[in-house]
Parts: structure tokens; sequence; C-alpha cells
């Protein structure tokens, strides 16, 4: 039991700043823009949480300076695709590109020191529940966010006008426009937004994950992020699924590396082999394996071929210039 | 007459000028370095970029350096650029980059390279270096034994290279010189580094029962979940104790000053060649942080081995020894040959890990 606690509690830590940016960056995407600078944003916001968590003391201030810089960051961004109408594509790279190497320069004065751990808010009452209690009433501030984020997403594109009025804009920016609705407004929001999410996802890494600044922290989890949201088409309920699915596969290969199979007798005989199986697979095609494994489920999930396409922003990556 | 002498003599003053002139051109060697991490990683490339500082400093010369630069197809093209761009001698810092060195190394046969943790040199404008942190493993193998309570402890590792592979094997064999039944539990993480996924796989180990952690993979994130989780481990490359001040017991620290400064000089004054340099605790290129956070009679025990590699009193790969699978590597008397340790491919018996081949 403890060590199905302590297994499940690895994989919330693993999975919330994954669901975070891939959260944002649906939203993102809903709105026709395709920031491919995920990865930069995260790191700027891990660094800025990491440097201004340092600096005040305050956790809390430091995740909302990693939402702060995250936005920033994204504003770069959205005025070069939206108002400039550059390519997306290859200014989302950019902007990976331009954010790890600007966090390593603002972080340097960072390197080697110890950072200021954002602890868990323990809920009294539903804390004591079995199991449940441990996992998700004694997390920290970020993981109950994620919850509300996915929540509050999820009701907001599906269940509100202005939900629907993002949707539109990803959809076909030209009927929105001659609807009379403000695409560049919105697509700024939206960008914003997901800048946003990103920072605060970077900053779950620099203040909770590993509570410390080094260069290159996000090794790659702003591009997982980005892949999620294409292989949820669009649908955030899928991201959640996809960011833990993800999170799991990744802990338990690290723990059937190190697991030795004769402790797990009790295990029926069908499970035993199973393990005993992956168990003989070389931990090169082990460390592949959470990312063959999300795509495959979500490619599964998302075979009808139909509610995949409605799902999709039919504007995505297309640039907008309103006529005048 | 007077005056051509005058001339003559200027001449010779130009010439004298000249030759002088020679030394502050061969004063201006540029030394490069090829990173694999970032140089903030306070770990393994932090270290190398410290030999650099150092050498530029004691030397008074150029030096140059990318960082985070991929092994494989694209260090080619980085250590290509640095021959290109007028790099004397440039130091290839992973084991990743053997081949693309030796593959650049042919093109420019009038710049030096010397390439870390490597054993090929294909031409003889390549230097291999290493440093046989092995003695250090073997030191905290025989730490953790003393100090753990499970018996068991959990190392972190990269990838399934004779470096990694020898250090692995030295930890074995230094606890089972203090309990015979120890147990090492090995986690393959397939990376140099990924903070999350190393503080990932130290959670795993402590949860699977090991309380006594090591890693060789170049993150300081292991030793921040030991100290959150109250386990003892051991500091990797650098001194880390300000991440883990009541849980570093000691820390291998590599030094690399000392070799670069010695190769640099060689090559600004000619002496440079071809050859294989690994040393260890005598040559000073693998260090011991402060023995920490250990009871008096563990430290002296870590201190008096420590001594005697130093000495060379003791060889962490001296028979008795036997390979995983049972059968005898080497016979009591017998200490392994130097070859068999640079392409080190098995474990040695009390590895519960199957080795990636």
């Amino acid at each position: 039991m403890e060590m199905t606690e302590a297994i499940l509690l690895t994989i919330f830590t693993a999975a919330t700043p994954l669901m975070i940016a891939a959260l944002g960056e649906l939203v993102t995407e809903r709105s026709g823009v395709l920031n491919l600078g995920v990865e930069g944003m995260m790191i700027m916001g891990a660094v800025a949480g990491f440097a201004s968590a340092q600096i005040t003391g305050d956790p809390y201030l430091g995740a909302l300076g990693g939402i702060v810089a995250g936005m920033l960051f994204s504003l770069l961004f959205a005025f070069l695709t939206i108002n400039l109408v550059a390519n997306q594509v290859a200014t989302g790279l950019a902007l990976t590109i331009l954010g790890l190497g600007l966090s390593g320069l603002i972080g340097e004065a960072y390197v080697g020191q110890p950072g200021v751990k954002m602890l868990p808010i323990v809920i009294p009452g539903l804390s004591q529940l079995p199991l449940v209690g441990k996992l998700l009433f004694s997390q920290d501030a970020i993981f109950y966010f994620s919850i509300a984020l996915l929540i509050a997403i999820n009701w907001f594109l599906f269940k509100t006008r202005a939900g629907l009025t993002l949707r539109s804009v990803g959809d076909n920016h030209t009927s929105a426009h001659s609807l009379g609705i403000d695409v560049i407004k919105i697509r700024y929001l939206a960008v914003m937004f997901g800048g946003a999410c990103s920072g605060l996802a970077g900053a779950h890494l620099a203040l909770v994950y590993v509570p410390q600044w080094v260069e290159g922290m996000t090794a790659g989890r702003g591009w997982i992020a980005l892949a999620l949201v294409v292989f949820a088409s669009w649908r955030p309920w899928r991201i959640l699924m996809g960011a833990y699915l993800f999170g799991a596969v990744t802990i338990a290969q690290l723990h059937i590396q190190a697991i030795d199979i004769n402790s797990l007798s009790f295990l029926p005989s069908g499970l035993f082999y199973l393990t005993g199986l992956i168990k003989s697979i070389p931990s090169q095609f082990l460390s592949a394996l959470p990312y063959v494994a999300t795509i495959v489920v979500l490619v599964i999930i998302s075979k009808n071929r139909r509610l995949t396409l409605i799902n999709t922003p039919a504007s995505l990556g297309k640039g907008f210039v309103p006529d005048r | 007459m007077k005056k051509s002498t005058s001339i003559l003599g200027a001449i010779g003053l130009v010439t004298a000028l000249g030759t002088a002139m020679v030394a502050p051109v061969s004063a201006a060697t540029k030394a490069c370095f090829v990173y694999v991490g970032p140089t903030g990683d306070f770990g393994w490339s932090y270290q190398h970029d410290e030999g650099r500082k150092a050498a530029e400093k004691a030397l008074g010369i150029e030096t140059a350096f990318l960082e985070s630069v991929p092994e494989g197809a694209d260090a080619g093209r980085a250590i290509e650029r640095f021959a290109r761009s007028g790099c004397n001698i440039i130091f290839t810092t992973s084991f990743g980059y053997m081949d693309a060195t030796n593959k650049v190394a042919k093109k420019f046969p009038k710049v030096k390279f010397e390439h870390a943790t490597g054993y090929k040199r294909d031409s003889d404008n390549v230097s291999t270096y290493s440093s046989k942190f092995y003695e250090g493993r073997y030191v905290i193998g025989q730490i953790a034994a003393k100090m753990s309570k499970t018996g068991v402890a959990g190392y972190i590792a990269s990838f399934p290279i004779p470096e990694v592979v020898r250090g692995i094997n030295a930890f074995t064999l230094g606890a089972q010189s203090v309990n015979p039944d120890f147990k090492l539990k090995v986690i393959w993480v397939n990376t140099w580094f990924d903070p999350g996924k190393e503080s990932d796989a130290a959670k795993t180990l402590i949860d699977q029962g090991a309380d006594i952690l090591t890693q060789h993979t170049d993150s300081t994130a292991p030793m921040q979940v030991a100290a959150e989780r109250g386990v003892h481990a051991f500091g990797q490359a650098s001194d880390q104790i300000k991440f883990g001040p009541k849980t570093q017991m000691t820390a291998i620290i590599d030094n690399w000053a000392d070799y670069y400064i010695r190769r640099i000089k060689a090559a600004m004054d000619g002496t440079w060649e071809s050859k294989d340099t690994w040393g260890g605790m005598d040559a000073e290129m693998v260090h011991m942080a402060p023995i920490t956070n250990v009871p008096g009679d563990v430290k002296s025990m870590a201190e008096a081995t420590m001594a005697k590699i130093k000495a060379g009193d003791l060889n962490p790969f001296a028979g008795p020894i036997t390979k995983q699978d049972g059968s005898v590597w080497l016979k009591a008397g017998e200490s392994a040959e130097i070859g068999t340790l640079l392409g080190m491919n098995f474990y040695v018996k009390g590895v519960d890990d199957k080795l990636p081949q």
C-alpha cells in the first residue's frame, strides 16, 4: 500500500507540469495559433519562478513570477505572428531557442543554489481518507490548480459564449472577422494564456519537481506537452489522460528496472510473467516506452476520423490579415 | 658605410624582433572545449569548464567552448566548426563524441584533439584521457555498505558504456569488501542530464528500499531527493554539499585543471604527442570531497582506503573477482588488464541488474 502510494505520488508530480503546459497550448491552438515555443516559455517560467522565489523567499510569489515571465515571453511571439503575420512554426522554434539561451544567461547567478520548495497543503479531514487522501488532498498548490484549470478550461471552451467565440476564431478567422469578432484581440489573449500556463509549468519544475535551477532543466518537456495537445485531439480531458499516462509509464519503467522479480511472486502468474518480460527488455527501449504508449493509446482513442476533424481548429497555423 | 651598418643593424633588429614575435604567436594558442551539458549543470560539464578557466588563467591563452552539444552527428559539426575557426587544440568531453572526434581529426591533421573517456585514437593527432573515477567509486561503495541499514544502495546510471559499468562494478566490489551480501539496484535513465528524470529515478530507488543513493548522471537532483527523504547520498563530479548539507557523505570530484594546463602547454611548446592518459587519485585527477555525516570509524576507514589507493597498495579490480554469471574473471593475485577495464561490458557478482547491451 505504501509502495503504491509512493509510486502514484511520483506519477502525479511528473504529470502536473505536462498537463498545465498542454492545457495552455490547447487554448492557444483552439484560437488558431500554433505556438511551438512551449519549451522556451516553460524554461523562462522555470528561471523566473526560481529567481523570484529566491529573492522573495516565497514559493507562491515564485509561481507568480513564472506565470508573468511566460506571459511576457509569449507576447513576443504574439506580436511577431499576429501583428506581423510571421510564420508561426518558425517563430515558435525561434522562441524555444531564444528561451533556452536567455534563461541560461539570466539564471547564471542561481546555478548551484538550493531552491525554495513549495510545500504541500494538507486539507484537513479529506487528507485522512485512505490512498486518495495522500494523493489528492496532500499536494502542492500547483497540483490543485492544475485540476481546477482543467475543469475551468473545459467549461469555458464548451459551455460559454466566449469559449464558442474563441473556437470560431480558430476554425475560420475570416468568418469570425466578418461577424465583427476581434480576431487579433482574442488570439492575443489566447497566446498570453498559453504563455502563462507554460510559465507556471516551468515554475512547477523549479519549485516542486526539482527545487533548483539548472540550464536546460525542462529537458524536452515542452515538446511532450505540444505532442499531447495533438494526440489528445484538442480535448481537455484527453490531455489529463495523456499526461498521466505518460507520467505513469515513465515511473513504471523505472520501477520495473529496479525491482527484484522474485519479490513479485505474489502477483497472479500472468502479471508476473508480463513484468518479467518487460524487465528483460533493454532499458533503452523502456526509456522510449512512455512516448510509444502515449501515442498508441491516444491514436486508438482518436481513431474516429470525423470526430478528430471536428475538433481540429481549421485555421490552425494560418496567419490572419484583416481586410480594411 | 656607417649608414648602411645602421640599416643592417636595423634589419638585424627587425629580424630579432621577428624572432621574438614568434613566441607570442605560438602563445596565442587557442584551446577549445565541447561540452555535452550546460556549463551550469554543477556536475560533469561544470567541472570541465572549471578546468578551462584554470587553463586560461594559468597560461593566458584564448579559449572557447560550446555547451549542450548532443552526442552523435551534431557533435561532428560542432567539432569541425572549432577546427576551422583556428583552434589549435580541441577537447571533446563526452564519450559519445568518440567517432566524431576521430573523423574530424583525420581532416585536420594540424589541429590537436583530446577526447575524454574514449579509447579510439585513429590518427596521431588524437589523444584520449580519462580519470580513474572507479577508485572513488570503490571508496564510496565501502562507505555505503557501512552506513546502509537496509543493505541496499540505489545507483542512477546514464548509458551502459564501459566507464559507467566500471563505476557500478567498483562500487559493488567496495561495498562487498565490507558486507559480502550488499545489494545494488541500478536504474538506467538513458540521459546524462535531465533533473526531472533523475529525481524520479531517485524516488523510485528509495521506494524500493535503497537507503543510500549514488549516481552517474550530471545533475544535483538526486542529492535533493535524498535530502528530502532523509537518506544518504554521494555527490557526483562536483561537491554537492550545498544541496544536501546533512545528506552528502562525500563526493567524487573530477579535477581536470592540471591535465588541461599540462596538455595545452605541451601543444604550445611542441612536445604534444598522441597518447592515453588515465590518472587516478595518485595523479590528483580524482579528488574526494570532505567526508561528512558519517561516524568517525567510517571516516577513518574511507581515508585509509584512499591512502592505500593513492600509494598504489590497493587496486579495486584485483582478484579474486567473479562475474555476475558466476564465471571467474580474475583469480587471486591477478589484476585487471587495462584493455578489459576500458571496454568493460559485464557486471561483477552482486549487481542486481541485467546489463543492457
